[in-house]
C-alpha cells in the first residue's frame, strides 16, 4: 500500500503550484475549444447551406416536381412522399411500440425472456440503418411483394424507429407514480383497465414526445430507403400506399450526387426545407413536454 | 392444524369471492397481445439474420469464404469479377479511424469540461446544443463534406481528390462528438463525489482531479462510449457514400477515393442489378459482414461496461 500511495502522490503534486495551475487552465481552454469547434462547425454548416440555398427557395420550388433543369426542379414529390410515408410509419410504429412498452413495464415478470427482449431492443438500436434497408428489401419488397412502395418504406422505417419509441414510452410509463396504480386496483380495476384509464393518460405527454422524436429520426433517414430502391425519378404524388415514392433526404442525395454546382445549390435549398421541418417537429416536442408536464 | 382447515372454506355468512371468467379471459388476451408486440424486437432480429443469412449463404455457395476474406480486389460489377472484401473493409476502417481521431479527443475534452468545470447554466445550454449535432440527418453531413469541407481542405492537402476518406472521416467525427461526449459525461457524473473530495483534500487542483481521478474512475464507461462510436462510424452510410467515393481500392491513403462496405451497398442499390444475380447477392454478403462487425462491437461494449465497472459504495 505505502509505495502505491507515495507514487500516486508524486504524480499528483508537482513541485510548482504555478505550473499546475497553468496545466489546469490549458485543460479548461481545450475543453471549451472542443465545444466551440463542434458547435462552430454546426453554425458554419447552417450558414453555408443558407447562403447557397436561400436564393433557390421559392413557392415554385416547393410545388414543382424534379426536373433535369435545375431552374425548374422542385420538391413536390419529395414533400408528399415524406408526409405520406411518415403517416404510415407512425400508424404502424406507435401502437406496436406503445404496446411493447406497456408489456415490458406493466406486465412482464423479471425472468430470462424479459431480459432477452430488453437486450434485444438495446441491440436493435445499434444496428446500422442500412441493414434495416436490406431487411425491408428482402421481406417487404420481395417476399411480401409490396414493391418499392410507400408501404414497404413505412414498414422498414417503423422497425427502425421502434426501439426509440419503446425506450421513450417505457420512461414515460415509469414516471407515473405507483400510488396511481394502487388507487385504481383498490377500486377493483383490472390491470388492463388501470393501464388504459390511468397509466396511459398520465404517460401521454412523454409518449407523444418520444414519437415526435422518432418521427424526426425517420424523416432524416436516407440509407434504408436507398436500399429499398426509392431513389428514382418520381414525377408524381403517391396516391395509394403501393405507389412508388421519393422523400426529402433522397431528393437531396440525388441532387448532391450530380456534378453541376447549380444542383448542389438546389440540394442546399432542399436541406433548408428538411432542417426547417426537423426544427419545427423538435420545437413542438419541447413545447408539448413543457406544456403537458404534470406534477405529482 | 385446525387453522389450516378453517381457511380452506369460505368465511361463514359471506359470499365467496367469485371469479369473473369473462374478465379473466379478456385480461389474459390483452396480456398476450401486448406480449406479442414486445416480441417484435426478437422477430426483427430474426428477420435481419434470415434476410442476410439466406442470400449470404447463396453467395457463399458460389464464392469461397477464404477468397472473400483474403482476395485483395473487389470487382463484382466489372467483367473480371473478384470478391475480396478487404478493400471495402480497409476503407470502412480508414474512414472510421479518421472519425474517431476527431471525435475521441474533442468529445472527451468536451465531456471533461461539461462534467468537471462547466457551471450548471453553461451545461444546460451546451448539452442540448451538442445534441443538435447528432440530430442533423447524415445526408446533410454528406453534402457538407463533399461541397464544403473537401474544397476547403484542398487549400492545405495537396493531391486531395474530389472524393476522399479524409473529409468524410472528419465530418463523420464531428457527427459522433455528441455520442462520445454525452456517454463519457454520464460515466464521469457517476463517479462519486467522495473520490473528488478525497483528492481535493490531498491538495489536488481541479484539473488534476478531473484528469487523474475522475477519468480513470470512469474509464470503463469511456471505453464503452468509444466502441459504440466506432460501431456507429462503421455503419454510417450517407456521409461516406456521398463524400468518400465509390472506388474499391485497397489503400490507406486518405486523399484518394475509396469505397466503404456501406457505400458499396448504396452503389448496387442505385444501379439496376438483376434480382437474384450474384452481384445482387454481394450486398447481402457485405451486409452480413457489416452486421456481424457492428453487432460484436455493440455486445463487446455492453460486456465491457459490466465487466470493468467500478462499483462504489
Amino acid at each position: 500500500m505505502t509505495p502505491h500511495v507515495s507514487t500516486a502522490a508524486r504524480s499528483l503534486f508537482s513541485p510548482s503550484l504555478a505550473a499546475r495551475r497553468v496545466r489546469g487552465a490549458i485543460i479548461v481552454v481545450l475543453g471549451l475549444l472542443s465545444v466551440v469547434v463542434a458547435l462552430g462547425t454546426l453554425a458554419f454548416l447552417v450558414a453555408d447551406v443558407l447562403g447557397r440555398g436561400l436564393p433557390w427557395l421559392s413557392w415554385g420550388f416547393l410545388t414543382s416536381f424534379d426536373s433535369r433543369f435545375a431552374a425548374r426542379a422542385g420538391l413536390k414529390a419529395a414533400l408528399a412522399g415524406t408526409a405520406y410515408m411518415m403517416v404510415f410509419t407512425i400508424l404502424i410504429a406507435l401502437p406496436l411500440g406503445v404496446m411493447a412498452a406497456i408489456y415490458l413495464e406493466e406486465y412482464a415478470k423479471d425472468n430470462w425472456l424479459t431480459q432477452f427482449i430488453q437486450i434485444n431492443i438495446a441491440n436493435l438500436a445499434g444496428v446500422p440503418s442500412i441493414i434495416y434497408g436490406l431487411l425491408g428489401l428482402t421481406f417487404f419488397v420481395r417476399w411480401m411483394e409490396l414493391g418499392r412502395s410507400v408501404l414497404a418504406g413505412a414498414m422498414t422505417m417503423a422497425l427502425l424507429v421502434l426501439p426509440i419509441i419503446i425506450v421513450a414510452t417505457r420512461e414515460a410509463i415509469r414516471a407515473v407514480p405507483g400510488s396511481v396504480r394502487d388507487a385504481s386496483y383498490a377500486l377493483g380495476a383490472t390491470r388492463s383497465q388501470t393501464v388504459w384509464h390511468h397509466v396511459l393518460p398520465y404517460a401521454f405527454p412523454g409518449i407523444l414526445t418520444g414519437n415526435i422524436l422518432a418521427a424526426s429520426r425517420a424523416i432524416g433517414e436516407t440509407a434504408p430507403l436507398v436500399t429499398l430502391g426509392a431513389l428514382t425519378y418520381v414525377p408524381f404524388v403517391p396516391e395509394n400506399p403501393l405507389d412508388r415514392f421519393t422523400v426529402l433526404p433522397i431528393q437531396i442525395f440525388n441532387w448532391t450526387s450530380k456534378p453541376q454546382a447549380e444542383f448542389h445549390d438546389l440540394a442546399a435549398a432542399g436541406i433548408i426545407v428538411l432542417l426547417a421541418v426537423l426544427l419545427l417537429l423538435n420545437s413542438v416536442a419541447i413545447y408539448l413536454r413543457q406544456r403537458l408536464r404534470r406534477r405529482y | 392444524m385446525n387453522d389450516g382447515q378453517r381457511t380452506a372454506g369460505p368465511l361463514p355468512g359471506r359470499q365467496p369471492f367469485r371469479r369473473n371468467r369473462a374478465r379473466d379471459l379478456r385480461e389474459r388476451a390483452v396480456a398476450g397481445v401486448l406480449g406479442l408486440a414486445a416480441a417484435i424486437g426478437i422477430f426483427t432480429t430474426l428477420g435481419i439474420v434470415v434476410a442476410l443469412g439466406v442470400d449470404a449463404a447463396k453467395f457463399f455457395s458460389q464464392v469461397s469464404v477464404i477468397d472473400f476474406l483474403t482476395d485483395t480486389k473487389w470487382t463484382p460489377l466489372f467483367s473480371i469479377k473478384e470478391y475480396g472484401i478487404l478493400p471495402l473493409l480497409t476503407a470502412t476502417l480508414l474512414t472510421s479511424a479518421i472519425a474517431l481521431g476527431i471525435a475521441v479527443p474533442l468529445g472527451l475534452l468536451a465531456a471533461i469540461y461539461l462534467s468537471e468545470f462547466a457551471s450548471r447554466r453553461a451545461r444546460d445550454v451546451i448539452k442540448p446544443a451538442l445534441e443538435i449535432l447528432a440530430g442533423v440527418p447524415t445526408v446533410v453531413y454528406g453534402f457538407f463534406a463533399l461541397v464544403v469541407v473537401t474544397p476547403f481542405l484542398r487549400n492545405f492537402v495537396p493531391g486531395l481528390s474530389t472524393f476522399n476518406s479524409l473529409s468524410a472521416g472528419i465530418v463523420m467525427g464531428i457527427m459522433i462528438i455528441p455520442l462520445i461526449a454525452s456517454l463519457s459525461e454520464d460515466a464521469m457524473n457517476a463517479v462519486p463525489n467522495a473520490l473528488r473530495e478525497g483528492a481535493f483534500g490531498l491538495g489536488a487542483t481541479r484539473a488534476e482531479v478531473a484528469v487523474q481521478v475522475v477519468v480513470p474512475a470512469a474509464l470503463s464507461g469511456i471505453v464503452a462510449a468509444v466502441i459504440l462510436a466506432l460501431s456507429r462510424a462503421v455503419g454510417e452510410t450517407m456521409i461516406v457514400a456521398i463524400a468518400a467515393g465509390m472506388n474499391p481500392t485497397l489503400t490507406l491513403d486518405p486523399r484518394v477515393p475509396v469505397e466503404t462496405m456501406t457505400a458499396y451497398i448504396v452503389q448496387v442499390s442505385l444501379g439496376d442489378t438483376p434480382y437474384g444475380s450474384l452481384s445482387y447477392l454481394t450486398i447481402f454478403a457485405v451486409g452480413a459482414a457489416l452486421f456481424l462487425l457492428t453487432f460484436s462491437m455493440n455486445v463487446f461494449s455492453h460486456w465491457f461496461v459490466r465487466r470493468y465497472r467500478e462499483v462504489y459504495e
